[in-house]
């Protein structure tokens, strides 16, 4: 078995410590990208890399660093840690196992983008967690490795933590931007992006945590290094959340090009009762549905094109596994209500939207639906698409369009109780 | 008393988070630190809120409507969070909150008679792989109790029960 390069406290007892993540090799990276490197050197190498957003958009990260706007200052640089995504459970566990590596990566992605100071934004669910990072950072500002004029430059970086209040769309980055300045947390018009338009209107980068935990050690063994993981389209490692009716449920950090097989059965130890694998959500409730009727599928290659090739997107990794005994009805029954709870309300086709097919979902799954309801609950989802504020909206109709279309022998049983 | 005046040192390590020019991001902070005092936060802390970052009651107000961490009336001592999102819900968080239900004798959304446990379903918590699943939110804090069995959750509830203690 590989090491790991995320989850290293499975391999390093005590890397939560400081002493511990130094001597093996903690913050050598940071200190020689802020005392021998170029900004823009720092940059270069991750987008060498081939690194991209682990938060589910899977953005080239080097790029988004190269966009910030160098004419309007200050930057800032905000960790989002606000995971929320059904069926996510990864970045929590890399901030209590190997939380220096994190910030460390957030000081890099600081320093290469000249921001002086960052924010981690957790979701408020991380109470503890929030107060644990406080500790790591106050340990990090002791040792020398965050504050003023740092290894005897003129770089300088606070990294301050934040809570949010229990609102998914804060994961969405404009409503995180807007839930840090002190509002209620709904997106933004884009463009501006972040880039250019952030945080109190300043340029911002916005990385997922286990996107910059990902940044030390890409700068310490090179681009090269990372990219001989992986596929070609999606280099290097990915943490897996694998969740649903699995044996072991569980994060699991693999190359990128993993099958579902490998992951469901060798990893995860199979299906629970040795039932048969109906569908696959591979980005958690916002995924399409993947219909596993041919055995084939299950081989399928986990990375962002080859998922594309069955109608889905991997987008955060999150994979729920669906068995033969669960029908769709419910399953849509579940997504929507989610969706409809964490709707904003800014725009009109989500808020209304939501709330319309979640009546739809509610009939259909309590048998008092009929054929009429659910073409009505197809129209309404498909409607709309593309004509949302931000991804939020979109990502609750695909499990219903999808649904809909690879498995309507489950609606046509559950609107027959009619 | 305000609540400046009461938590001096807290507000003001609060406030150095933020830039002095956009102190209302402190807004957020600063409402958990008012509902530190009875589990919820009252129209005055919300004014004292308003006065300290120059934004308006309503403005403040807008903020606890729209976060679920946030309360505005007084419920049980303790919520008892579970998750029944998609994940948890395939490992049987379902069942596990009907049983509860049971056991405590009230429905979802209900507060016991003794005032000490309001019982909410609520959405994904990321801990999928660990359900079924809660989260305690008491006025001082919030703590995961993951991996739980009926029979360790009345359990808990009863050493809530005898000590009394703030979950941290």
């Amino acid at each position: 078995m590989m090491e790991h390069i995320l989850l290293r406290h499975r391999d390093i007892p005590d890397i939560n410590r400081l002493d511990v993540y130094k001597k093996n090799g903690g913050f050598a990276a940071f200190k020689n990208a802020v005392t021998k490197m170029k900004p823009n050197e720092v940059t270069d190498v991750v987008k060498n890399s081939g690194l991209r957003g682990r938060g589910g958009a899977g953005f080239p990260t080097g790029m988004k660093w190269a966009f910030i706007d160098n004419k309007n200052w200050p930057h800032y640089v905000v960790a989002n840690a606000d995971e929320s995504e059904p069926g996510t459970f990864k970045d929590r566990e890399i901030m209590e196992g190997n939380p220096f590596q994190f910030l460390e990566g957030v000081a890099i992605a600081s320093y290469a983008v000249g921001a002086n100071a960052a924010y981690v934004y957790l979701r408020g669910e991380f109470w503890q967690l929030a107060a644990f990072l406080d500790e790591k950072i106050a340990e990090m500002e002791e040792a020398g490795y965050l504050g003023k004029d740092l290894f005897g430059t003129e770089y300088s970086l606070k990294i301050h933590t934040h809570l949010g209040a229990g609102a998914y769309i804060c994961g969405e980055e404009t409503a995180m931007l807007e839930s840090l300045e002190g509002k209620r947390g709904q997106p933004r018009v884009r463009p501006p992006f972040p880039p250019s338009y952030g945080l109190y209107g300043k340029p911002t980068v916005v990385n997922n945590v286990e996107t910059l935990t990902n940044v030390p050690l890409i700068l310490a063994n090179g681009a090269d290094w990372y990219k001989s993981m992986g596929t070609a389209d999606s280099a290097g490692v990915k943490i897996f959340s694998l969740s649903g009716r699995v044996r072991k449920p569980g994060n699991y950090e693999l190359p990128f090009g993993t099958s579902f097989r490998e992951l469901i059965y060798t990893h995860g130890g199979g299906v629970q009762d040795s039932r048969k694998v109906k569908a696959i959500m591979p980005a958690g409730a916002s995924s399409s549905m993947i219909l596993v009727d041919d055995e084939k599928v299950l081989d399928t290659q986990m990375d962002y094109a080859t998922v594309r090739t069955l109608g889905a997107d991997l987008g955060s990794a999150s994979v729920i596994v669906i068995d033969d005994s669960v029908s769709m009805d419910w399953l849509i029954n579940k997504t929507i209500r989610f969706f409809k709870h964490e709707s904003c309300g800014k725009c009109t086709t989500c808020r209304e939207g939501t709330y319309w097919m979640s009546h739809l979902t509610e009939r259909i799954h309590d048998g008092t639906g009929t054929n009429a309801d659910v073409d009505l609950l197809l129209n309404v989802a498909k409607q709309m698409q593309g004509k949302c504020l931000c991804a939020l909206g979109e990502f609750s109709t695909m499990a219903v369009v999808t649904s809909i279309e690879r498995f309507p022998q489950d609606f046509k049983k559950a609107v027959s109780k009619a | 008393m305000s609540l400046e005046k009461k938590y001096p040192k807290e507000v003001k390590q609060i406030l150095a988070k933020y830039p002095p020019e956009h102190k209302r991001s402190a807004v957020m902070p600063l409402l958990y630190l008012a509902q530190r005092e009875e589990g919820y936060i009252n129209k005055t802390a919300m004014q004292d809120i308003a006065q300290i970052l120059d934004i308006t009651e309503t403005e403040v107000a807008s903020i606890v409507g729209f976060y679920t961490l946030y309360h505005d009336k007084k419920e049980g001592k303790y919520r008892m969070q579970v998750c029944t999102d998609l994940p948890c819900a395939l490992r049987g968080a379902e069942e596990f909150m009907n049983s509860l239900c049971g056991n405590l004798g009230i429905k979802v959304g209900e507060t016991t008679e003794d005032g000490l446990i309001t019982l909410e379903g609520v959405m994904c918590l990321a801990a999928c792989d660990k359900a079924p699943m809660f989260q305690i939110q008491g006025a001082d804090g919030i703590e995961y109790h993951e991996n739980m069995t009926v029979d360790r959750t009345m359990e808990l509830i009863s050493v809530l029960k005898r000590s009394g203690r703030e979950v941290k």
